[in-house]
């Protein structure tokens, strides 16, 4: 990591310039040398939070994964057994149960797969019309047009709306025989209205149509926020050297924005893996509308408590959300490795 | 913006002058009017819901939703009020959501400020590790949540359930510890923009370690401070997962989740259902729009560094 990012930081300088010379290492010196007041200091300010990040965080993670690998009811101890083939469940629970929770989900489990196609349809949708719609958005605000602060904070709107809110607001929209969409277009007598939300054909699409309603918002703002960062005088370099804004734009303001990019493309493939609350809040997340984040939860929490199978499912999740987990982070941190 | 823009007259001045800037009038209203129709197509579903909040039933019931209105009341933001104990479910989230963010800010600034300003070995590991844990979906870590929540018991000052599961405690602890992540990358970013004279000042003064910090990088950081605030308030009042996986349904849960139980007890009425929503959405409305600016450099605190 550090390797590849000796050459190129020349932000981290202007971030240390302590670092050139030798009173940084006289000071860094006496920083080292900590009376025990300090020390107390730095172990409570960073033990706590460090202590509840482990705990409730870190330590569950570790534990889904662990858990994937048994079966479990959740009621009763684990052991160190392995799962005894064709024995009642009952008998069997708390198992050691190998990889056989994943080749479950992979093969019999109904759900599985149609979840895993909606995970990939949620991101679909996510990167080809939300985003560039969002960064579209943020590029028109950006030319400061009249009236782009009241456009800004319409379009912003549903980003400040929880979720289950954005799920109960739709309803009316799409509701069978009074919503707006079906009365609009006719449909709303009791034998041709078009039931958005329950037909399993279309209820995806609906909430899909709900989830980039909020999401073009939400990538506007941060997209706003790095063309903002932009060095004017590039644009106007490109203006002067007779570039057309559409040039301009793509050969120069999109590049130098790459860092922002990055931080985009990894929050939509983290908001369509972590997507929940729309289709939780508009039918459980059943009929048509399985993802992964929801059959994790109806197989850990609830009736059916699977707990070794749920975690499998969870393990996956989190297996997929490592990828853009990490590009983030290389992202982030390897101007920092610089020493 | 084709070639045919050269030949337009100049109607109004150009944002950005020199010889390059032609004027774009057929641009500008091509973007205007896009960006129209868009800002109406996203007020429309929220200004439905507010026009149905603000008929009676037995209007919509007769007429449909989409129809002329006959009466406007606030009959129904009185009775959703009333019926539904929306008062004690806002108290709820005001009990999770203060402690909450004011916790996650004293606690993140303190890990930032050790990582960024004394020299521990391992500082970029652990601002890795706190990070990371921000971008785990929920649902990768609630097995094991789950389980710990109803392991842990709680004396009763804390919890009347006596456990962390289904206590408002337990709903701070798992937003604290999950919110960390962010909060530190955010403010270690801010406070490494502190220059080192001012330390090296404070140490020549013989301030201690936590003069350094509570004295004088807390104070440099109210901006930061401020911007994250306003997003933590809106993203741990909006809080869903946490409330319906960690609380039994019971009276406990926060507004935004108790919802979710309203729309059952008022499967009837929408009209209620609308204004109960209208309502619950107010605190981060008033948020948004009083703290706007800060809110949108909040953002960018987050993400230019990114």
């Amino acid at each position: 990591m550090s390797a590849t990012s000796q050459g190129r930081t020349p932000a981290a300088v202007s971030d240390k310039p302590e670092d050139s010379t030798s009173p940084a290492r006289r000071r860094r010196r006496r920083l080292r040398t900590m009376t025990v007041r300090d020390r107390i200091v730095v172990a409570v300010l960073l033990g706590i939070p460090l202590l509840l990040d482990l705990a409730f965080v870190w330590f569950p993670a570790i534990g889904t994964v662990l858990l994937s690998f048994t079966k479990w009811n959740g009621v009763g101890s684990l052991h160190e057994k392995t799962c005894q083939p064709n024995m009642p469940s009952i008998l069997n629970n708390g198992c050691w149960y190998g990889v056989q929770n994943y080749h479950q989900a992979a093969t019999i489990y109904p759900e599985f797969w149609p979840a895993v196609r909606h995970n990939l349809l949620w991101l679909a949708v996510f990167v080809v019309i939300a985003t560039p719609l969002g960064m579209l958005f943020a590029v028109l605000l950006d030319r400061g047009l009249r009236g782009t602060r009241v456009y800004q904070s319409l379009l912003f709107l549903p980003v400040m709306l929880s979720l289950a809110l954005i799920g109960i607001i739709w309803e009316f929209v799409y509701s069978q025989n009074y919503g707006l969409i079906n009365t609009v277009i006719g449909r709303n007598g009791n034998s041709n209205a078009i039931d958005w939300l329950g037909n399993p054909h279309l209820n995806l699409w609906a909430v899909l149509l709900e989830a980039t309603w909020r999401q073009a918002g939400y990538v506007m703002i941060l997209y706003l926020a790095g063309l903002k960062a932009v060095d004017p005088t590039l644009r106007e370099a490109a203006m002067m050297d007779g570039a057309n804004p559409w040039q301009t734009f793509w050969r120069v303001i999109f590049p130098v924005m790459k860092p922002i990019n990055i931080v985009i493309m990894v929050v939509t493939v983290i908001e369509s893996l972590r997507a929940f609350d729309l289709v939780y809040i508009t039918n459980k997340g059943i009929n048509g509308l399985e993802l992964l984040s929801v059959l994790v939860t109806s197989n850990i929490v609830g009736e059916t408590q699977r707990v070794g199978f749920g975690s499998a499912l969870g393990v996956v999740l989190l297996v997929i959300s490592l990828v853009p987990i990490t590009i983030f982070l290389y992202q982030a941190f390897r101007r920092e490795d610089t020493p | 913006m084709s070639s045919e823009t050269l030949t337009r007259p100049r109607a109004e001045a150009p944002r950005v002058g020199g010889p390059g800037a032609k004027p774009r009038l057929r641009g500008q209203i091509a973007s205007q009017a896009f960006l129209i129709i868009a800002s109406v197509l996203w007020i429309l579903p929220i200004l439905f819901a507010l026009y149905v909040a603000v008929r009676p039933y037995s209007d919509t019931r007769k007429y449909g939703y989409v129809s002329m209105p006959h009466h406007l009341t606030f009959q129904n933001f009185r009775d959703a009020w009333s019926q539904s104990d929306m008062a004690h479910f806002f108290w709820n989230s005001v009990l999770i959501t203060v402690p909450a963010v004011v916790i996650v800010l004293a606690l993140a600034s303190g890990v930032a400020f050790v990582l960024v300003r004394v020299n521990v070995k391992v500082n970029v590991a652990l601002l890795i590790l706190f990070t990371a844990g921000n971008l785990l979906p929920q649902q990768v870590i609630i097995t094991p949540l789950y389980r710990i929540y109803l392991k842990i018991p709680l004396p009763h000052f804390l919890a009347d359930s006596g456990l962390m599961y289904n206590s408002i405690f337990g709903l701070i602890v798992v937003n604290v510890s999950f919110q960390l992540g962010f909060c530190v990358f955010v403010l270690s970013n801010y406070m490494r923009s502190i220059p080192g004279e001012m330390y090296e000042a404070a140490l020549v003064d013989g301030a201690g370690l936590w003069t350094r910090f509570w004295r004088l990088t807390v104070p440099l950081c109210r901006p930061a401070l401020a911007a994250l605030a306003t997003l933590l308030t809106t993203w741990i009042y909006n809080d869903f997962f946490w409330a319906i996986t960690l609380m039994s349904s019971g009276d406990k849960r926060p507004v935004t989740s108790a919802l979710a139980n309203l729309q059952g007890q008022f499967v009837s009425n929408q009209n209620l259902i609308a204004a109960a929503a209208m309502i619950a959405a107010i605190p981060t409305l008033v948020v948004y729009l009083c703290l706007q600016r800060q809110f949108i450099a909040g953002l960018s605190l987050g993400s230019s560094k990114g």
